[in-house]
């Protein structure tokens, strides 16, 4: 048995050394005119059709940024190039990769993955090897507590998503003559990192008002039918339903609030528009809250883009089928500007000096606001909601941003 | 056993070659760790699948089990409440010294293998009543309603996942950290199974694979040995689960813990298409399997899984007997073998 | 727990709803396990793909209706293309299974459910997708109920199905045939039945009755690549509870199924709606081995 083996054994062991050694030489971080960006991102598996507006934000800054004159560095002008890896929607492969950029392509320079979910097994492993990472995808609270320096965020975190629907509802309370206290609120959060921390900020924001949750429900990840949710919320008449599954969630939801003809007076959801719910579910969805971290009809501007209007045509003159820009595009695209800021005003691409430059963030873009706390997450912009009236999204909150007024009670017919 | 001087040898290249494998390459010894990780899964799951005739699709159970053990016991030996921990789904930061991350993770190791073996031990009294497919069947629900009832489980993070208390040391210090606690494990694997292999309980567990009725009338107490082998699947599975949830630092239930269509099929393809039922074919075919991986992987966006798909069903259907088995048929002298046949264990797996 | 148990004492009404939504479910899973008993019965292949043709009739369907097509026609589309597909899967794969040790049918079948579900990933991304029926909504009881009429003609048509396959089964030549070749197939074989063609046959009319089963759930419930596997579990389920030759005990177990998951998820929480299935599975496996031995049953 073993007169074949002890040769094979040992050739095997060595061309797995070799095999794996010589595979991919090692990248500078930055060759001849170019800064190598690296980014395990979601191409395949789940998370793939928001990991491809993720990628087509980062794409279209790049390619933005390079015509319009480059990175200026030391009174040389630079472009970007991303490094991609396909981290398959899973935060095990995503962590492996992180690995390979910065140890096997030498990647100085990180852009984030798409969800919480993934950018929490990304972000540890950035920060040991002291690679400053712009995510902006990834939105739990938890990854800016962990007293990471290496990370920042250009999204708002996600106890932000629902808590302007629940300042809301306690208003509507008021305005009614009733207290935010008698409001009943039900609940049904999909069982994955990101949801539950958007839940977390709900129950947390829900408790300061001392409203009642009646309904706590959490919806397995390959869920296809919500319907015994429903159905006590049907029971228990709440005031507010709150929802959220990434877009499989909102579609799910979507679909059988219409079927089941639930009569809650306040839906709010996230992901409404990466669903399409609108186009898929028609009328059935009109006075749904989506929040968003970002809205085409926004005043924000910059010099890169120009208007948030402006970004969102120039975002589907160059990439086919979209008839709504994911605020996931907008973001990562933001994402990819603070990055040339901070290589222009550091001057250098000594990544601790690029990483200080970071923490001096202060930007206005198309997307918003920017600057970053000590933690990492960035606290200039605000989400807005949404509200979706006669088949249009229109911001109803905050009153700062709001163009229209929100519809209460949600006036549809079944 | 003897061992010739040549064979001797060839081990000692194999171990040399595994000891300075990540100074030579130190920027890819996070996947040369997770090649001995895939050589324990083939290992593993062929004793169960190649030698005894059982196969399980539930095998990567004591992956995940092991793993969310381990992580617990880590976050305890910490001193923190994991309770309190989870309800913050990681906003809370774990300080560890090094003296309390070794120790957290060699006490959640050990506790890691002997709860994995006492969960084999359960488990194998409720699901060897199952024979055939149904086994596999049966052991696939155990793995996916794991999965699913831990997503539930707020103790320990529910779907939101734990955080594993993160290496105190420098990154590179922590590669190899974890490349030196699967290199062993691997190597202790693969020698325990020699030896088993080796010993009547190797006799007996074939026995068990070519006729489980016949066996028990020769008076082998058949559930006991399928038992400890399960049992010692389980032990190394769930020690290999505790280091890999402290690679990737962050477990949750579904993608990281119990990755029944990724890990849990990886499993039998390697086995099967290093050969099943022999010593070095799960070696071999977790090998070659892991470098394919690795190099074409991230290339093929997409289109891997469906190879993985036609891989799995043209190794199952055309070349069931795996690159070891073709090639014991093709050259039998080299291995030994007269030509009045090695192949029942094939036939009858 | 418990206040859900109070809520459905309370609102006893609400009881009507959950097992309305159980039954209409069951029956489209209950028809699909009657393809997988059919295999299973006639060629003793466990289909673990079985869910992934559900899934392909399902897209067929949500394509339909995004040409302009009402998705009900998808129905015979449906059972056309699967029955072809079917058939091809036979020749490619699954004749060559037959007979081999019973692993091998199982994981063959797992390789292609992994295939299958990864080219509809391809094809169609991992969003969730629906073919929008557009047929009325009716509450009934004071509101409480709603049923959607679409949930009643798919009730209808799995039961129109069901017996058309059953009266095929029955009467035909093929039909006869197939019942002939589970019996015994080597008698058959010597009777001058071809046994190839009747196992193919087989294998492509379980891929059309998925495929209809798709057609349904796509106008009832959501698509995704991935929930494919979901569906070969329930489909195991039901007819590992029920056995073999049992066309009642299908439809029993199926709608049982239904129900029981909704009034589960209902009970325990959604987040267990998952889990009672995948536990029903083991469940049910381990009961039944203690019942019955392993042998080859005559499906009708």
């Amino acid at each position: 048995m073993f007169k074949l083996f002890k040769s094979t054994a040992l050739l095997l062991s060595s061309t797995a050394v070799l095999v794996l050694g010589l595979a991919g030489p090692a990248q500078a971080k930055v060759e001849g005119d170019t800064i190598i960006l690296g980014s395990a991102i979601s191409f395949t598996g789940k998370y793939s059709t928001n990991g491809i507006h993720a990628s087509n934000g980062y794409n279209l800054a790049v390619k933005r940024i390079n015509e319009s004159g480059g990175i200026r560095v030391g009174g040389k002008s630079y472009k970007f190039k991303v490094k991609y890896y396909d981290d398959e929607s899973t935060p095990a492969r995503g962590a492996q990769l992180a690995e390979r950029l910065i140890k096997q392509d030498g990647i100085k320079y990180m852009l984030g993955p798409y969800s919480s979910g993934l950018t929490k097994a990304v972000a540890p492993v950035t920060a040991k090897y002291k690679v400053p990472m712009v995510e902006a995808e990834g939105a739990s609270r938890s990854l800016f507590t962990q007293g990471n320096k290496y990370i920042f965020a250009v999204l708002s975190t996600s106890e932000q998503y629902l808590a302007s629907a629940i300042a809301l509802a306690a208003e509507i309370a008021k305005k009614n003559g009733k207290k935010p206290q008698d409001v009943r609120v039900a609940m049904a959060f999909e069982n994955d990192p990101f949801s539950l921390d958007v839940r977390a900020g709900v129950v947390d924001d829900v408790s300061k008002y001392g409203m009642k949750i009646v309904i706590d429900d959490k919806l397995p990840r390959d869920l296809a039918d919500m319907s015994a949710t429903l159905t006590k919320v049907k029971a228990l008449k709440p005031d507010l339903l709150v929802v959220s599954g990434h877009s499989k969630g909102a579609a799910t939801a979507a679909r059988q609030i219409k079927e089941m003809q639930i009569d809650t007076p306040m839906i709010a959801m996230t992901h409404c528009e990466a669903a399409k719910i609108i186009t898929k579910f028609g009328a059935a969805t009109n006075g749904f809250l989506c929040p968003t971290q970002w809205a085409e009809t926004l005043s924000y501007k910059d010099s890169l883009f120009g208007s948030a209007a402006d970004f969102d045509r120039l975002f589907k003159a160059t990439y086919d089928g979209y008839k709504n820009v994911p605020y996931q595009a907008a973001q990562a695209a933001a994402a990819v500007m603070v990055w040339k800021d901070a290589f222009e005003r550091a001057n250098s691409f000594d990544t601790e000096k690029v990483r200080e430059a970071l923490t001096k963030t202060d930007m206005r873009t198309f997307y918003g606001n920017i600057r970053f706390s000590d933690a990492g997450n960035n606290i200039a912009k605000p989400m807005v909601l949404r509200q979706i009236q006669d088949g249009t999204l229109n911001v109803v909150a905050p009153s700062n941003w709001a163009s229209h007024k929100v519809e209460h009670p949600r006036m549809v017919n079944y | 056993m003897n061992l010739s001087p040549k064979t001797l040898a060839a081990y000692a290249a194999i171990l040399v070659c595994g000891i300075v494998a990540p100074f030579l390459f130190p920027n890819y010894t996070f996947q040369l760790a997770m090649l001995w990780i895939m050589i324990l899964f083939a290992l593993t799951w062929d004793t169960m699948g190649g030698q005894m005739g059982y196969n399980s699709l539930g095998n990567i159970f004591f992956f995940g089990a092991g793993m969310y053990i381990c992580a617990v016991v880590q976050i305890a030996w910490a001193g923190y409440d994991v309770a309190e921990y989870t309800a913050h789904f990681g906003a809370v930061k774990i300080e560890v010294t090094y003296a309390q991350y070794y120790g957290g993770l060699m006490v959640g190791l050990i506790l890691a293998a002997l709860g994995c073996v006492l969960f084999a031990i359960v488990f194998g009294h409720i699901v060897f009543g199952l024979r055939g497919p149904y086994f596999a069947i049966g052991t696939l629900g155990v793995a996916l309603a794991a999965g699913e009832l831990v997503g539930t489980w707020d103790y320990v993070g529910g779907g939101g996942g734990i955080t594993v208390p993160f290496y105190p040391g420098e990154p590179d210090a922590r590669s190899l950290l974890y490349y030196f606690l699967c290199f062993p494990l691997a190597i202790a694997t693969f020698s325990f199974l020699k030896w088993l292999y080796s010993t009547r309980f190797g006799l007996a567990i074939n026995a068990i694979r070519d006729d489980e009725e016949k066996a028990e009338g020769m008076g082998i107490h058949t559930l006991r040995y399928k038992t400890i082998a399960w049992a010692s699947s389980a032990f190394f599975l769930g020690i290999s689960g505790g280091i890999f949830g402290n690679m990737v630092g962050f477990v949750e239930p579904l993608e990281v813990a119990f990755p029944t269509v990724t890990f849990g099929i990886f499993m039998v393809v390697m086995a099967l298409l290093g050969g099943k039922g022999t010593l070095w074919g799960p070696v071999l075919g977790a090998t070659v399997f892991h470098i394919i991986k690795e190099t074409t992987w991230t290339y093929m966006l997409g289109w891997q899984w469906v190879a993985l798909g036609a891989l799995i069903i043209i190794n199952i259907v055309f070349f069931q007997q795996g690159i070891l088995g073709w090639a014991q048929e093709k050259w039998p002298e080299r291995f030994g073998i007269k030509v009045e046949g090695d192949d029942s264990g094939r036939e009858a797996g | 727990m418990l206040d859900n148990l109070l809520i459905l004492t309370a609102v006893p009404v609400l009881n009507v709803q959950l097992l309305l939504d159980g039954l209409f479910i069951g029956a489209i899973f209950a028809l699909a396990a009657y393809g997988l008993a059919l295999v299973w019965g006639v060629m003793n292949v466990k289909n673990l793909a079985q869910g992934d043709f559900v899934m392909m009739g399902g897209y067929i369907a949500f394509v339909m209706s995004k040409m302009g097509i009402h998705p009900i026609f998808g129905l015979p589309v449906a059972i056309v293309l699967m029955f072809a597909f079917g058939w091809i899967v036979y020749r490619l794969i699954i004749s060559r299974v037959i007979g081999r040790d019973m692993f091998t049918s199982l994981l063959a079948t797992f390789g292609l459910a992994i295939l299958l579900q990864q080219v509809l990933n391809l094809i169609f991304g991992p969003e969730v997708q629906t073919a929008e029926s557009g047929f009325e909504i009716r509450s009934i009881l004071g509101g409480m109920v709603t049923v959607a009429d679409i949930k009643f003609i798919s009730f209808l048509l799995t039961a129109v199905l069901a017996a058309i396959v059953v009266t095929f089964m029955k009467f035909s030549r093929m039909g006869q045939a197939i019942r002939a070749t589970a019996q015994d197939a080597r008698a058959a074989k010597v009777m001058g039945i071809d046994t190839d063609r009747v196992y193919a046959f087989t294998y492509a009319l379980n891929a059309a009755i998925c495929g209809a089963a798709g057609v349904l759930i796509a106008m009832i419930w959501v698509l995704q690549p991935f929930f494919g596997l979901a569906y070969s579990i329930r489909c195991f389920v039901i007819v590992t509870a029920a056995g073999l030759g049992n066309l009642p005990g299908v439809i029993m177990a199926g709608l049982g199924l239904g129900a029981f998951e909704q009034f589960g998820g209902f009970i325990l929480g959604a987040e267990f709606q998952q889990a009672i299935v995948v536990g029903m599975l083991v469940l049910v496996l381990l009961i039944r081995q203690f019942q019955q031995g392993r042998q080859r049953q005559a499906v009708v």
